[in-house]
């Protein structure tokens, strides 16, 4: 049996690599969409995030022998506290201007991050090796999957639904989604909107930190694999409809998917796909496909 | 009144400009990428050897003192090419040293060939510098596209690796290294079963290599470079491909077998023109290297140092820095140091050794770097494009 030329097991192997690939979107593009929803910012640093997460696992398991399972805690946990950090110091004073601001400041943010990694360690990456309880692969059928793959996917889709669930439909996400209504009246009735603000943002970066520890085993830990990545991220940010939380999980997966595909059929597009797909949807629907129109 | 004092002063400038590029510094300028996926194969290392070769020099040549003028193309070749204008019309360029990327070198040769400057490519690998796109100005220093594909493919076809799939980077560089490569294959018996194009810095392989997977075929040829080389070599890993095929990097640097680790590289040949540990004098430049970066060189950065120290001796001969005086005296003198020993044919080929290297295993490594083993080496007539192969009409006489 065939799909458009191609025979069904190869197709269905492409696929499921695209739903490996859209589940790295799902998760950096969920921690976009929570700042930018809830706080209003553009964190262009999100990528520089990302990289540092990969980085802090690499450098637990090279300096102190720290292995992956506490790392997959730990990077997120480091990454996190630097990201309550950098709204605590910087972002704060700037919610009061245009969001260009933000978006300048955190561009910066990133530049500095990979220029400090880049002077110390090149750009030739870092090995990471996949854990020992996960090494191997699996045999479809289809396609021979590497056990790792699947481990992506699976907590990639739990810590999404599980943000997603925080958000929409605890009394937690309730004060959040309240206090960037209007921030006054929130903090009138005795909650902390400052550092809720804070924590918001530092778990946003920690998602990004996370989606780095995980890659790490996949690809060459090295400085410049954020900057790689963000711009598809931020497409996929802007397809699912800006802030939109749900959006932002089912587009990443869509276009992890749409992506694997055009690897098959037409290789060379499969670079620009995202952004040609970026360009119909903002014309058709200037929102996102979730977003909400103002 | 103010209009004559502009103009006058216009004038001096321009006299003045004129006449710094007979007494004024040489300038050496080096373009190159310095921050992205080469930057360590070459990059800001490869412009400190520049600087090297010049200080041992002694710093002057023709008793002019020489600067060395770098700068970053960011692997664009719009970038390589304004900037190597710039550098040639307001600073009085003397010679250009062409980093890494193939595009980025192509744009910059035709530019030096226009404002009539020696031209130096290191870092790219595209034979058509000194093919089709061949120019009396240009000199192809280390390695290119057509050696990598002899000396790697010919070992691996003889060695009963018969049908070839090309996981090839989609630009100047991975064209020319496929095609050549496929020719090398084709002309030794074997087949090419398909390809397979991936955008540059690509962020994953794993759907690329699964088609190439399907292919059947028994050699995986990586037709890329850099962190698209380790990446991809990485997944081939992963998914188990290099059980059912041979992987083969076509353009291995030792900054990637370092980065992935000899238990991910073990037992992979890979053609080079220089390995730190192949002499005596080689490692004194290694050790020297390693003291500032802690790491070893790669070959581009040995290469960085040759081509400059063999070009200030070329206008210390011609006693002059004119382009023609120093690219014939260039092209007929002899070159010998730790780099490499070999001749510039009319082309502008630099005809030299090139070697097939094994990676030793983890356990056959018994000092830091020390990863290479000598398959072979190849003599430059063999690696190197034939005077009969070539369409370059500088060789037609």
């Amino acid at each position: 049996m065939e799909i458009f030329g191609i025979p069904l097991q190869a197709f269905l192997g492409q696929l499921l690599l695209g739903l490996v690939n859209g589940a790295f979107y799902a998760l950096l593009s969920l921690g976009l969409a929570v700042i930018f929803g809830l706080l209003g910012i553009v964190n262009f640093s999100h990528g520089a995030l990302y990289m540092l997460g990969a980085f802090a696992a690499w450098i637990m398991l090279d300096q102190f022998g720290i292995n992956y399972w506490f790392a997959l805690v730990l990077a997120p946990l480091t990454v996190g506290l630097l990201g309550a950090l950098i709204e605590r110091l910087f972002l704060k004073r700037l919610y009061k201007l245009d969001p260009l601001y933000g978006l300048l400041l955190t561009f910066g943010l990133a530049l500095i991050a990979e220029g400090i990694f880049r002077e110390l360690y090149g750009v030739s990456g870092q090995n990471y090796d996949v854990p020992e309880l996960l090494s191997g692969a699996t045999n479809l059928g289809f396609m021979v999957l590497p056990n790792y793959r699947a481990w992506v996917v699976l907590v990639s889709l739990v810590v999404c639904m599980g943000t997603w669930y925080l958000i929409e439909r605890t009394r937690l996400g309730a004060y959040l989604r309240a206090g960037t209504e209007n921030a006054a009246l929130v903090q009138a009735f005795g909650i902390n909107v400052p550092l809720m603000v804070t924590l918001t943002y530092g778990a946003g970066a920690a998602l990004a930190g996370l989606a780095g520890v995980l890659a790490a085993p996949i690809i060459q830990v090295n400085p410049l694999m954020g900057s790689n990545l963000i711009i598809v991220v931020f497409a996929v940010v802007v397809i699912g409809g800006m802030g939109s939380i749900l959006g932002s999980i089912l587009t990443g997966l869509g276009l992890g998917v749409v992506e694997g595909l055009t690897r098959v059929f037409y290789p060379e597009a499969s670079s620009i796909v995202v952004f040609v797909i970026m360009v119909i949807v903002l014309m058709v629907r200037p929102a996102g496909l979730f977003g909400k129109e103002v | 009144m103010k209009l004559n004092a502009l103009v006058a002063a216009l004038a001096i400038g321009f006299a003045t400009a004129a006449s710094a590029q007979n007494t004024g510094p040489v300038k050496i300028g080096f373009i190159t990428d310095m921050s992205s996926l080469y930057a360590d194969i070459d990059g800001p290392a490869g412009a400190e050897m520049i600087r090297w070769a010049v200080q041992d020099f002694g710093g002057k040549v023709l008793n002019r003192p020489v600067e060395v003028l770098t700068a970053d193309h960011q692997n664009k070749a719009d970038i390589a090419s304004s900037k190597a204008r710039e550098w040639i019309d307001k600073d009085g360029l003397s010679m250009l040293i062409g980093g890494t990327s193939s595009g980025t070198s192509l744009a910059m040769a035709k530019v030096t060939a226009e404002k009539k400057r020696p031209f130096i490519a290191i870092g790219a690998g595209s034979a058509r510098l000194t093919n089709e796109d061949c120019t009396p100005y240009t000199v192809h220093y280390a390695y290119d596209t057509v050696a990598l594909a002899k000396v790697a493919g010919t070992a691996l076809v003889k060695a009963g690796n018969k049908s070839w799939y090309f996981l090839t980077a989609d630009y100047a560089f991975g064209y020319s290294l496929e095609s050549d490569a496929s020719n090398v294959v084709k002309a030794n018996g074997g087949t090419v079963a398909g390809a397979v194009r991936h955008p540059l810095n690509a962020s994953d392989f794993s759907s690329f290599l699964l088609q190439a997977q399907s292919s059947k075929a028994q050699i995986l040829a990586l037709a890329n470079a850099g962190g698209d080389f380790t990446n991809a070599m990485k997944a081939a890993k992963e998914f188990g491909i290099t059980k059912t095929m041979k992987v083969a990097g076509l353009l291995v640097f030792i900054n990637d077998v370092h980065s992935l680790g000899l238990t991910n590289t073990e037992g992979l040949q890979l053609a080079d023109s220089w390995y730190w540990n192949q002499d005596d004098a080689s490692r004194t430049f290694a050790k020297r290297f390693f003291a500032k970066y802690k790491r070893m060189p790669s070959s581009l950065q040995a290469a960085d140092y040759s081509a400059a120290s063999n070009y200030l001796k070329a206008v210390q001969t011609a006693g002059t820095t004119d382009a023609d005086k120093v690219m014939s005296t260039l092209k007929s003198m002899k070159i010998d140091d730790f780099y490499n020993k070999g001749q510039i044919r009319a082309d502008g080929r630099m005809i030299h050794d090139m070697y097939l290297y094994q990676v030793k295993s983890a356990k056959e490594s018994t000092t830091p770097w020390d990863y290479y083993k000598t398959v072979a080496r190849v003599p430059g007539e063999q690696a190197f494009t034939t005077v009969a192969e070539s369409k370059c009409s500088l060789l037609k006489k």
